[in-house]
């Protein structure tokens, strides 16, 4: 099960990089996985093994926590969107594409996009794999 | 056998004391001697000006004259008390009358206080207390008009003042007050009121004088009073001048005797008005009660009223003073009652005032908008009498319909003026608050919060928010939802009740009975705070970690650049010099910024996530355990040094304190939680300013509640009196778990205790009078809490499950956050600003290093 379909195409072409096992990810929290080249992705990992990843920028504080957030969802459209609310400010994210979905009257840092990059990231053979 | 009840001093509240005694005391158990320094008996003071409208001083006689014939009473006149034994339990007169009591009372008043002016001693100067200074005060003035107009000079403006301004007016005389404040009756009313007089004043032909501080009064060639010099280098004529500069209680027999005599003068007595001698009641103006003494004739009345009761075997209290007051002065209608100053903590004003019709009114309310607390009206009292029994209740509709004149058109749609500021981070107003719901069609707190930013910076407004916005909606005909969120349709006490009753012990189980969807950032905490109470377990037990904000997630306080603080919990502020080296050194090792909290501990910032564990191990090696800075839940109890070292002390206040945070850490609530213990009533742990204040007594403890600083400051009010220290403690226990139980999120104790039926007094009930049956409930869920704390730092170290959670990186968990920076200042490291790493970045010499000091630019 991967979530490679929800998740919108990156530009470049990058491959596929191990970060982890799954079973090193916590239920329906995340972690913070460090990039070759230095970048920060958050990766979180739902109950239903759904795995999801999203840069652990926040633009919101300027500082790298989104992994620390709280998993939830958020009800759009009759669906129950996967959701993961800032630690610091308190905005609210869907996981899959990283829209902000709650400012909660906030704006971002330095002009910052208030949208989270999302990461294509699959599971195979148990392992998370995120494109870099 | 009959008792001898002696009363020194015949005033009013003499006058009354002895009628409620004769009307009550119906066996005769006390005979009365009333001992008075004035020459007549007890006349109506309160209604001296009107003596100046041509009425006999016997006009001024109060209640039935029949009382002075009863066998049981005894009125000495004109022989004033002069010594007073408290051993031989006597008192004697200037004439040599000596008698023996078995109780007295002290009913001396007060005395018009005159300032050490040059030329106060001089003829045509008179102070405004007796009907022999008035009687003086007639004649003179009608003497010198009978071959010139009269000018008059009143020293002081306030209540007195006044209405001796409109006496000497009524004579004839010419006259002009001066104030030495910015405004009139600065006692009674605010500066808008202040003017508004000064403006009704004029009208009466009285001249009046603000900030006008006479030097020294001089004497005409002709002799007696000539004029007045100010401070100012002005000059004010005067053929009589009237001082009304404030009274001053006549405290002297009782400060000969060694009683207890209040900071500002007054016998200092209890709310049953005895002195610090049992045989010794005050009672009116010369009574220092509850920190102050009146100079109003209500709550005399009421003193006496209370000392009767007393005498007879009752049980009564001072229930605290009623100090509305109206100014008694024809064509002049001021009126102010209760906290016309709006000193109560959050009291809001609404104001209405019309300059040109002379008309200033003014109600002071509560921070909810809804509670009437005082008011002040000038120009049209007419809303006095109908407001006045309204002090401290609920006002039915519309506040501000009460201040505009009849017929006036419609009131205006709210309780708080749209001008009224709401929250004060943003500076956003009631207003911009009500548009957001009216104007851009939001409906819930996070819409409004959204559309306003109101609440979004220190939240502590949002209560306010939340009510404007419901009542706002309300008025649109939208039903307004007290569901937590989008996933629970029950509010929080709610779902307390449904979670308790269910005996459901993880959030799965609960969202699929009682909710929908994944949850969300606010009802996943709220359940595990819920969890905690109701089913306890580690908060990274299974699940439950799931539910954790980030800050109870890794058992730390999230700063603003990613990284952490730590504090170690130090029950009661009690720490070894062992324990202090111990943090020291860690704070040391690890490059941690440290400071000294509120709360009475130490607060160590700058920890990394993968750091946590490393200096939690260190901490409990050397016998620290979680401080639970990070949680919704006891923070501290905060505590004076009391009774083992301070020379006023009167209880253990440490080792209570000690006791108390020891039982109650861990307990997780709708919000934070803080306690403080003060030793004796000087009241040094600032205890008044917490959740629950414990204020030590000569008989044990006085226990307070609803307390906190913040955003809206409040003073804990006292729940019970000197309590023994298990009854204490199960009081406590009942109390902080009937809020656990009831309060909504985030919602402290102040405000949950305005939302409990009966306010105060409702909770008072619950917990010390089980009115709910659920004492016995609530004690056996404390006993459980205390049974299964365990510490949450030393858990987790032991679980190397639990310790997977503290790495930096998932995949280079060694690795520390490289975004991390910091810079020196005033000896510690703190985060580095944007522009500090910018410049690093482009090389510049800024020295930015990471936690460790590593220097990374």
């Amino acid at each position: 099960m991967t979530a490679l379909d929800v998740a919108p195409a990156v530009s470049g072409t990058g491959s596929w990089t191990v970060l982890c096992r799954l079973s090193d990810l916590a239920p329906e929290r995340g972690a913070a996985a460090l990039l070759s080249d230095g970048t920060q992705v958050a990766v979180f990992r739902l109950r239903d093994e759904r795995v999801f990843a999203v840069q652990q920028h926040d633009p919101f504080s300027d500082a790298y926590v989104i992994s620390r957030g709280i998993v939830g969802s958020r009800r759009i459209d009759d669906v129950d969107v996967p959701t993961v609310a800032s630690p610091m400010y308190k905005q609210v994210f869907a996981l899959a594409t990283g829209e902000c979905l709650d400012v909660a009257g906030k704006t971002p840092t330095r002009g910052l996009p208030p949208d989270l990059r999302p990461w294509p990231v699959r599971v195979r053979d148990g392992f998370v794999e995120v494109v870099s | 056998m009959t008792q001898h009840l002696v009363v020194v001093g015949g005033g009013m509240v003499a006058q009354r004391l002895v009628e409620a005694l004769r009307d009550r005391d119906v066996s005769g158990a006390w005979r009365i001697t009333v001992l008075a320094e004035e020459p007549r008996r007890p006349y109506d003071r309160v209604a001296l000006t009107s003596y100046f409208s041509g009425r006999d001083a016997e006009d001024l006689a109060l209640g039935d004259p029949a009382l002075w014939d009863d066998p049981l009473v005894t009125l000495v006149r004109d022989d004033a008390v002069v010594t007073l034994d408290r051993t031989a339990k006597t008192v004697t007169t200037a004439h040599g009358r000596t008698e023996h009591y078995d109780h007295l009372v002290l009913a001396t008043g007060s005395s018009a206080w005159v300032p050490p002016l040059e030329g106060a001693d001089l003829p045509g100067v008179f102070v405004y207390r007796t009907v022999d200074d008035v009687a003086e005060l007639r004649g003179y003035v009608e003497r010198l008009s009978k071959d010139r107009v009269v000018k008059g000079a009143v020293l002081g403006g306030g209540l007195l003042g006044l209405e001796a301004a409109g006496a000497l007016q009524a004579l004839g005389a010419r006259t002009t007050v001066l104030q030495v404040g910015t405004h009139l009756m600065s006692a009674q009313v605010d500066l808008g009121g202040g003017e508004a007089l000064r403006r009704l004043i004029n009208t009466l032909g009285v001249g009046v004088r603000l900030n006008a501080m006479t030097t020294r009064i001089r004497p005409h060639r002709r002799g007696g009073v000539g004029r007045l010099d100010l401070a100012d280098g002005g000059r004010v004529d005067a053929d009589v001048v009237v001082i009304a500069a404030g009274v001053r209680p006549r405290d002297e027999l009782a400060r000969a005797s060694d009683l207890l005599i209040g900071e500002r003068g007054g016998v200092v007595v209890d709310d049953t008005c005895l002195t610090s001698d049992p045989d010794i009641s005050a009672v009116g103006e010369v009574a220092c009660i509850q920190g102050a003494c009146i100079g109003l004739v209500a709550p005399g009345y009421a003193m006496a009223e209370i000392t009767v009761d007393r005498l007879l075997g009752g049980l009564s209290t001072f229930p605290g003073a009623d100090t509305a007051t109206k100014l008694k002065l024809s064509g002049v209608d001021v009126a102010s009652f209760g906290d016309a100053f709006a000193t109560t903590p959050g009291a809001l004003e609404i104001v209405w005032a019309d300059p040109v019709g002379g008309v200033y009114k003014k109600l002071v309310m509560s921070d909810d908008a809804r509670t009437l607390l005082g008011g002040v009206l000038v120009g049209d009292a007419s809303a006095y009498a109908s407001l006045r029994p309204m002090l401290g209740r609920e006002l039915p509709g519309d506040p501000a319909a009460f201040l505009l004149p009849e017929g006036g058109g419609g009131a205006p749609e709210l309780e708080l003026p749209d001008d009224a500021g709401v929250c004060s981070c943003n500076n956003v107003s009631a207003g911009t608050i009500r548009e957001a719901v009216t104007e851009h069609g939001c409906t819930d707190l996070g819409a409004v919060k959204a559309c306003t930013r109101a609440g979004t910076s220190c939240g502590s407004c949002l209560p306010l928010v939340k009510k404007l916005m419901t009542t706002e909606l309300t008025k649109q005909g939208v039903a307004v939802s007290s569901a937590l969120c989008e996933h629970f349709g029950l509010s929080r006490a709610q779902l307390y009740d449904a979670v308790r009753v269910s005996g459901l012990s993880s959030f799965t189980a609960v969202i699929e009975r009682f909710g929908t969807g994944r949850g969300c950032d606010i009802c996943r905490p709220t359940v595990a705070s819920i969890l905690s109470t109701t089913s306890p377990a580690h908060v990274l037990e299974g699940e439950r970690a799931a539910l954790q904000d980030t800050n109870d997630h890794v058992m730390a306080n999230l700063q603003k650049d990613g990284s952490y603080s730590v504090v170690p919990r130090i029950p009661g502020g009690e720490v070894t010099p062992e324990g202090l080296i111990a943090i020291g050194s860690v704070a040391q090792e690890f490059g941690l910024y440290t400071k000294i909290t509120g709360g009475q501990r130490i607060d160590l910032f700058g920890a990394r996530i993968d750091q946590l564990p490393v200096i939690w191990r260190r901490l409990v090696d050397a016998g620290f355990e979680s401080g639970h800075a990070y949680g919704k839940s006891l923070r501290t109890v905060k505590s004076c040094v009391g009774s083992t070292w301070c020379r006023f002390g009167v209880q253990d206040s440490v080792a209570l304190a000690v006791m108390l945070e020891l039982r109650y850490r861990g307990l997780r609530s709708p919000h934070k939680i803080k306690l403080g213990v003060s030793g004796c009533a000087r009241e040094c742990a600032e205890a008044r300013g917490k959740d629950v204040g414990v204020i030590a007594t000569d008989k044990g403890w006085n226990v307070y509640v609803g307390g906190n600083g913040g955003f809206t400051p409040r003073h804990a009010q006292l729940l019970a009196e000197d309590l023994d220290t298990d009854t204490l403690v199960r009081t406590i226990d009942r109390f902080l778990l009937y809020y656990v139980r009831t309060a909504d999120r985030l919602q402290r104790t102040a405000p949950w205790i305005d939302d409990v039926e009966g306010g105060l007094a409702g909770v008072r009930s619950v917990v010390m009078d089980d009115s709910l049956g659920i004492c016995a409930d609530l004690d056996a869920q404390m006993d459980a809490h205390v049974e299964e704390y365990e510490d949450e730092w030393r858990a987790t170290l032991e679980d190397p499950e639990k310790l997977r959670r503290f790495a930096s990186f998932v995949n280079a968990p060694e690795t520390p956050d490289p975004s991390l920076a910091y810079v020196p200042e005033r000896g510690q490291s703190r985060p580095a600003t944007a522009d500090e790493r910018a410049a690093a970045l482009r090389g510049e010499p800024v020295l930015v290093a990471g936690t460790t000091l590593e220097v990374r630019s």
